[in-house]
């Protein structure tokens, strides 16, 4: 499950000081509020969180797809060199499923349903035509490329003549992640795409995406809060809070030992088969994000809050090993 | 297959069926006896041989049998209409309801025709793009205008296009299928041209007030569509908004309103006859108008069960049809 | 565990009139709507208050007359005065419009819901009955049904009446599939586990989330019933002495009024028209817009 050291090396994804805003009419809530992320190639990120924490959000923003009331209002997302951000609306369409590319969540209605799959693929390929590979393909090029996709992620091609409601729902994941492969992006970002699976389904799907994840050495972001799959999947974990980035450490890090008060909440929330019946949950809830809590965001709920923590928002911090932690218990050394 | 065709059928005679017996009671529930002052009063005035008289009378006698039990009258209604027997018009003696019926029918169909589906086309497309976010304002804006028109019903519309157009601008001529004085030619380009000449209005006065109701349905289901999810991923994808348009929202948005088409059909038809007898098109509408000025009884009923039954069998046909544009429905 | 205090900060909650106005400002069609509504409403009551309402009958006023300080809308050819009976004619078409829209609404709530919340036969037969009436043609029965009748049982009321009968149909329906829909949905269920009796869910649950479409069903049954008993009215089928606005349209027809050059009498009572349905038009539009939350923008 672990990709060659020597793609370790090459940095495909930089997200920096990302801040990404909603404004209702009862006032702005800050869905990412400064997150800031680095990526190799071959590298896999799990971006766990409750709901509200904002790991959707960053999904969102990184496709560059906020839409209003929604606005991106500072930052930066390095791909492969480029800042989405900035560029133009029509690279960005271009950027998207050949640079970056998207596994949904619940891939049941994701399909279009009178379309047959092949075309599905086939125009994803297409509007990208005069860009991602250096000339024209052919449509019957386009199509052996389809097939292969298809059956890389373990699937009959005869399904590309199939429509999508003959498909069951892994098979429907399943396509989307041929889709997301077809054009060898750089960073693919599956977000919970498990989560409407029974669990045979969910290995099937995760072990699909590992493996095209191999073949085309792209670095995946994983979104979710099972922590379970994140422990067998991904190399980092990163734990948001109320749009920002509390702790980023390697996985085996951050079960074995959290840093940050909140992600040692959580890993000691799971389930322990030793410790049958006693559960832990973590008192209080998540801040409205309309009116976020000053200083560092969880200090209400923290078992080891300072006075400094009410007032100001702790910097990120880079401890040995290089992981990241948000917290004043850990602080910058010069 | 076979079970859905059998319940489409059933649907189809139960509502043939409706129709014929809401206009077999409705001259009964009346106080007074309209066919019997009819009659009084064509005795009175003359002008028909006894002969005559009495197959009327017979005819008549068949659709109301006044002196029969009230069983056997319905009994009666029924079975002639089942046989495609309308009647006779006395207006217009010795024409057959159904004949007349026939003879008007060509035009009356054009202009449905012709107006049903440029306002589907038109109102879709100004629907569709009304609730897409992408699409310039002023385009969108177009929209406007034929939400308000909804509110002209086509009489209206026919009184200021007929005023301001044809009596005003002298762009359009006041009436008639064609030109007074011509001869029906239909080899003729110029005959032909003169006879859409004489459409334009009474197709405007019906089209400007349906596309808005078009327009509202389409941009509804265009919002409940464009929340799917796929169209959200085919923006995932890539795709611009032109084919995000084309393949992903409007094919999918479509496909519910095209059962509205039939609907639709029954609503136009009758500001269509309305529209006809305003501007002296040889339509139904002519035949019902002056049907209702003489009180032609089994005219009057006889066209509304036409058009009932039509209108019917299209919604039916139409439920065949659907399958054939959704391949969700073809495979199951 | 250590027992932790939450601080609540002061949360901004702007005030309901703000959300209300702020929320129109966004949709535009209810606002127009209204806001067309609001001034036919204020011209009626103010005439109603203000004039003598028996100068909208014949034989009341110098006839023919164009518009002027003295008759502001003009006079007819059979001497009313049209500014009274155009106040007259707007409140007798929306007490047509309101009877016949409510009774019609009232019927499609009761019937949808009843045929959608207890399913079986009483469903297969409500929701067929309806669907055998749609295709027949309302208007053109309303015409025969109209003409049936002895021209001195013609009165407003008798047209709400006619009009009903073949509109109440796609308020049922519509109400029917929304009950559907709703049923099936999980707070219905979460209701009954926790011990809710039926008529709780109907009047709790159910009806609140109804409101919108009900508002709408009852806006269009409003649009539908004015729309028809002018069809009639403008066909000569109306209770022919009221000022009704089709009413007034025939008579001008009949005297050729624009070939007269008296065009101030079908006119105005055309412009009312078109105001009328134009904003229940607007409103439904903009009902549309509250019932589907994805219509709405924020921003």
């Amino acid at each position: 499950m672990s990709s060659p050291k020597t793609m370790k090396d090459s940095v495909v994804l930089q997200v920096k000081n990302l801040q990404v805003s909603y404004y209702t009419d009862a006032g702005r809530a800050r869905a990412l509020d400064g997150v800031d992320l680095t990526l190799s190639a071959g590298e896999k990120l799990g971006l766990v969180g409750e709901s509200g924490s904002g790991k959707s959000t960053m999904a969102l923003a990184m496709m560059r797809m906020i839409k209003p009331p929604g606005r991106i209002e500072g930052g930066e997302v390095i791909v492969d060199g480029v800042d989405l951000i900035t560029i133009s609306d029509e690279e960005m369409l271009k950027a998207r499923l050949s640079k970056i590319a998207y596994i949904p969540q619940g891939a049941m209605n994701s399909l279009n349903p009178v379309i047959r799959i092949g075309a599905q693929m086939m125009d994803a390929i297409k509007a990208h035509q005069d860009q991602s590979t250096s000339d024209w393909v052919s449509s019957a090029e386009m199509e052996k490329r389809c097939k292969q996709a298809l059956e890389s992620v373990d699937l009959k091609s005869n399904v590309f003549k199939m429509y999508a409601h003959e498909l069951s729902g892994g098979m429907k994941q399943r396509v989307c992640i041929a889709i997301s492969i077809l054009l060898r992006p750089k960073v693919i970002i599956a977000d919970e795409p498990t989560s409407a699976l029974d669990v045979v389904t969910q290995r099937q799907v995760m072990e699909t995406i590992d493996r095209v994840q191999d073949q085309i050495g792209a670095a995946v972001i994983l979104i979710g809060h099972d922590m379970g799959l994140m422990a067998q999947f991904v190399d980092k974990v990163a734990v948001m809070y109320a749009g920002r980035l509390m702790e980023l450490s390697n996985v085996r890090e951050m079960f074995t030992d959290p840093k940050h008060p909140y992600a040692q909440a959580l890993i000691r929330s799971l389930p322990n088969l030793e410790n049958k019946g006693v559960f832990n949950g973590i008192p209080g809830m998540a801040p409205a994000l309309l009116q976020l809590p000053g200083g560092c965001a969880f200090h209400p709920r923290c078992p080891r809050v300072m006075e400094i923590c009410k007032k100001q928002r702790p910097e990120p911090t880079t401890l040995p090993g290089g992981r990241i932690v948000e917290c004043y218990l850990y602080p910058a050394t010069a | 297959m076979v079970k859905l065709i059998i319940r489409r059928l059933l649907f189809l005679i139960l509502v043939i069926w409706a129709a014929s017996t809401i206009t077999f009671f409705i001259p009964r529930l009346s106080a007074k006896n309209p066919v019997r002052e009819r009659f009084a009063e064509l005795a009175r005035s003359g002008g028909f041989s006894p002969a005559d008289m009495d197959k009327i009378i017979a005819s008549y006698s068949t659709k109301f049998g006044l002196d029969k039990p009230l069983w056997q009258q319905y009994v009666d209604y029924m079975s002639s209409i089942a046989r495609f027997d309308l009647g006779v018009s006395y207006n217009k003696y010795p024409k057959t309801v159904m004949g007349l019926i026939m003879d008007s029918l060509p035009w009356t169909i054009t202009l449905l025709l012709v107006t049903t589906a440029l306002s589907f086309v038109i109102g879709n497309l100004l629907g569709a793009v009304a609730a897409w976010p992408r699409a310039p304002q002023w385009v969108r804006s177009f929209a406007t205008p034929f939400i308000l028109f909804q509110g002209v019903p086509p009489i209206l519309m026919g009184v200021l296009l007929l005023f301001f157009i044809a009596f005003k601008l002298k762009l359009a001529p006041l009436g008639g299928a064609y030109s007074t004085g011509g001869i029906p030619d239909w080899s003729s380009p110029a005959f032909i041209w003169d006879v859409i000449h004489h459409q334009i209005l009474p197709a405007l006065a019906l089209l400007l007030g349906s596309v808005g109701g078009w327009v509202l349905t389409m941009r509804g289901m265009g919002v409940t569509i464009q929340g799917e999810d796929y169209v959200n991923f085919a923006e995932h994808k890539g795709l611009d908004g032109y084919t995000i348009f084309k393949d992903y929202y409007l094919r999918n948005a479509l496909l519910p309103q095209a059962t509205g088409l039939a609907l639709a059909l029954g609503t136009v038809v009758s500001s269509a006859i309305v529209i006809e007898s305003q501007f002296g098109l040889p339509g139904l509408g002519r035949v019902l108008d002056s049907a209702i000025r003489s009180n032609d009884f089994l005219v009057i009923y006889g066209v509304v069960l036409f058009v009932t039954i039509a209108v019917a069998t299209l919604m039916v046909l139409m439920e065949f049809v659907y399958p054939l544009l959704d391949p969700r429905i073809r495979n199951a | 565990m250590a027992s932790i205090t939450l601080t609540q900060p002061e949360i901004y909650r702007p005030s309901r009139l703000t959300l209300l106005l702020g929320y129109l400002r966004r949709n535009t069609g209810l606002a127009i709507g209204l806001f067309i509504l609001l001034v036919l409403v204020v011209f009626t009551v103010y005439g109603l208050a203000t004039a003598d309402l028996s100068d909208a009958y014949p034989l009341s006023v110098k006839s023919k007359q164009p518009p002027s300080l003295e008759y502001p809308l003009g006079t007819d050819f059979f001497g009313r005065d049209l500014y009274v009976a155009m106040v007259v004619g707007l409140k007798q078409t929306a007490t047509i419009g309101f009877l016949a829209g409510a009774i019609g609404t009232f019927i499609g709530v009761v019937l949808g819901f009843v045929s959608a919340y207890f399913g079986g036969w009483l469903d297969l037969g409500i929701k067929s009955i309806c669907q055998i009436l749609t295709p027949i043609p309302a208007l053109l029965i309303q015409v025969i049904i109209a003409g049936s009748l002895d021209k001195r049982d013609v009165t407003i009321y008798t047209m709400a009446f006619v009009v009903v009968l073949l509109a109440w149909m796609g308020p049922t329906l519509v109400i029917r599939a929304q009950v559907l829909t709703m049923k099936e949905r999980q707070f219905v269920s979460v209701a009954k586990l926790s011990g809710m009796g039926d008529l709780g869910i109907i009047f709790g649950e159910i009806l609140p989330n109804l409101l919108p479409f009900i508002a709408a069903a009852f806006v269009n049954q409003v649009f539908i019933a004015v729309y028809a008993s002018f069809f009639l009215a403008v066909l000569g089928l109306g209770p022919l002495r009221e000022p009704l606005l089709g009413n007034t349209i025939w008579a001008a027809q009949t005297q050729s009024a624009f070939f007269n050059n008296w065009w101030w009498w079908p006119v105005f009572p055309a412009v009312a028209l078109v105001l009328i349905l134009g904003s229940l038009a607007f409103i439904n539009m903009g009902l549309d817009e509250l019932a589907n939350p994805r219509i709405r923008r924020a921003e």
